[in-house]
């Protein structure tokens, strides 16, 4: 591949190759202060579908060691999602070291929080917002759970922030750094939070999990005690390689449901979560 | 072996020599890991590599894979016993192909092998029976299309593709091995009368069947796909079981030369070489083309072995028909 680009986000090596150079600036920019692994986990290819939309109403068609069968392709100003998206769905398709919870990760005094929702229930602002408060990010996307340790390893990739949740967290966090703003993405507006030094800096050190919570937005706040058995199912759903895994993947989910407290809470503002989450976390 | 060739030759030489391995940069272990990949054997080549002292991070990743690949076993052997016991009122033993049957004997051939979709052989007068068995146990089926159900059932060697409802597995039922509109017709009742048991209720063909199984499939039949895997089944079938017999048993079901062809081409790939003819360099030239992004290259190699496969497969008048009809079908 003409461009290529490579990276370790927490204990993954990537490497994404692309016909385009811009997409892989926009990545070096971003991702400038992460390692460069040694032999990649895995290949991201962005690529044209056909040799003419290289340069006709060029649209990226993403691909790698796993793909998608009927992945639609972006248009070029979208390469960058394209490449996140890529790396995302190697994680998603290929990862068997890891049992990997779609789910936010922020970390305090030596332990982690981990937020599982459906999209839009607010996990990757949550977390944004936390760590502006002196949380430690660990990740929006997935939580990776060692099943030998039951630890949580970080996997702090670019935050993904969509349409409202873009000037929330602009506001939040203004000297932190952002990418382009991607316009009418197939998710709507998308702009990338880099996270801050602290988090790249940790990312190697993982921390056993201290609670669970399924946030939900646009309610009268509220919080429940989920029971056992619904987080067990809340969270196979929410996994994507829990099936793939067998007996590990089984017993790395048993021993976090039953070992760590979980609550649904509802929210009508940012600002009201982060308060019943400190408050939630402090009661701990 | 520094960077210089990455192609399919780069993992057939580690496969060959796992020592090979040891003298590979960081660029040549990734290649050879997306090559791997493309290919579906890595599973295989982590096997292979296991106990070598490998650098962190590629030891990691094949640890993975290995895992991986296990786990993948232990899957597909339970959709074995699953199959079994759909059949078993039917009093017809699950007559397994390819790789779940390496898996179920524990054969060479299976070490690390990854497995799709379960293949079975069942003889053809019962082939209704054994759908409606497998109907009634949950399977279901994946094409809805009335063309290529009919397909299937007047011109293939299957049955059209079921899936399980609840595990989401596949199910290919096989009443021989190669389509019924392909010019060379395989003993399929000697195939069944030969298997041998690997466990209660589970068969498998005898070695000398299941090579000529592989050679019908990449040379008689496929367009040489995941060619590289098979020809590894091949290579570790001769080694475990020898070649005694082998050239009757290919003559009797018309497949001799396709058999040769692929003995010449699993030793020239994993084994100690043969003596090729220029044909075999063309097959080899396709087999291998991978780049180190595992993408596949050399298109018009790939596209001649295409259409030849569609050419063996069906007689010129029927092939225009099924082309037209499937181009008619296309949804853009």
């Amino acid at each position: 591949m003409r461009h290529v680009f490579s990276v370790r986000i927490g204990p993954v090596g990537f490497r994404v190759g692309s016909t385009w150079r811009t997409p892989i600036e926009q990545l070096e920019a971003l991702y400038a202060n992460y390692p460069r692994p040694e032999v990649p986990d895995f290949s991201v290819r962005l690529f044209p579908a056909r040799p003419w939309r290289q340069f006709i109403r060029p649209s990226v068609t993403i691909g790698g060691d796993f793909m998608l069968p009927d992945a639609l392709p972006l248009p070029l100003a979208q390469g960058l999602l394209a490449a996140e998206m890529g790396m995302n769905l190697q994680m998603a398709l290929g990862q068997r070291r890891y049992l990997l919870l779609h789910a936010s990760v922020v970390e305090r005094d030596g332990k982690a929080l981990l937020m599982s929702g459906i999209s839009g229930a607010g996990k990757s602002t949550l977390s944004a917002l936390l760590s502006a408060r002196g949380w430690r990010f660990m990740g929006d996307e997935f939580a990776l759970i060692d099943p030998e340790t039951g630890l949580l390893h970080a996997f702090p990739r670019l935050v993904s922030l969509k349409n409202a949740a873009i000037d929330v967290v602009t506001n939040a966090l203004p000297d932190a750094r952002f990418g382009p703003l991607l316009a009418g993405t197939p998710k709507g507006d998308i702009r990338h939070l880099v996270p801050d030094a602290s988090a790249v800096a940790a990312m190697d050190t993982p921390v056993p999990p201290a609670l669970l919570l399924f946030p939900s937005y646009g309610f009268e706040a509220d919080e429940r005690l989920v029971p056992l058995s619904e987080v067990f199912v809340r969270l196979t759903q929410a996994s994507t390689n829990y099936v793939a895994l067998g007996e590990r993947g089984f017993d790395a989910l048993a021993r976090l449901v039953k070992t760590v407290p979980a609550r649904a809470i509802d929210y009508p503002d940012t600002d009201s979560a982060v308060k019943q989450i400190e408050k939630l976390w402090a009661a701990l | 072996m520094g960077g210089v060739v990455s192609d399919g030759w780069l993992l057939a030489r580690v496969l060959r020599t796992p020592g090979n391995a040891l003298g590979l940069d960081a660029a040549g272990w990734t290649a050879l890991i997306a090559i791997a990949r493309a290919e579906q054997i890595i599973g295989t080549l982590a096997s292979r590599l296991d106990g070598l002292k490998l650098p962190g991070d590629v030891a990691r990743i094949l640890d993975d894979a290995r895992a991986s690949a296990a786990q993948g076993q232990v899957a597909a052997l339970w959709e074995v016993e699953m199959a079994r016991r759909a059949l078993a009122p039917l009093g017809e033993a699950v007559v397994l192909l390819k790789g779940s049957a390496f898996a179920a004997a524990g054969l060479r051939a299976g070490e690390g092998r990854s497995i799709g979709d379960l293949d079975i052989l069942v003889p053809r007068a019962r082939i209704d029976a054994v759908e409606a068995a497998l109907l009634a146990a949950g399977w279901e089926w994946v094409k809805p299309n009335p063309y290529d159900d009919a397909y299937y059932r007047q011109w293939m060697h299957e049955l059209p593709p079921l899936i399980h409802r609840d595990r989401d597995r596949m199910i290919d039922v096989h009443h021989t091995i190669l389509p019924l509109t392909a010019r060379i017709t395989p003993d399929a009742v000697s195939l069944l009368a030969s298997s041998v048991a690997v466990g209660p209720g589970v068969r498998m063909l005898a070695p000398n069947d299941v090579i000529v199984h592989a050679a019908a499939h990449l040379f008689a039949d496929g367009d040489l796909a995941g060619g590289m895997r098979n020809l590894w089944d091949v290579h570790c079938l001769v080694d475990q079981f020898g070649t005694t017999g082998l050239d009757q048993r290919a003559a009797h079901h018309g497949l001799a030369k396709e058999v040769a062809r692929s003995l010449r081409l699993a030793a020239a790939l994993y084994g100690d070489g043969a003596k090729l003819t220029p044909g075999d360099h063309v097959y080899l030239r396709r087999l291998t083309a991978r780049d180190s992004w595992g993408r596949p290259t050399r298109q018009v190699t790939r596209l001649g072995f295409y259409v030849r496969s569609h050419w063996l497969r069906m007689p010129p008048s029927m092939l225009a028909k099924h082309l037209w009809t499937k181009w008619r079908a296309k949804p853009d």
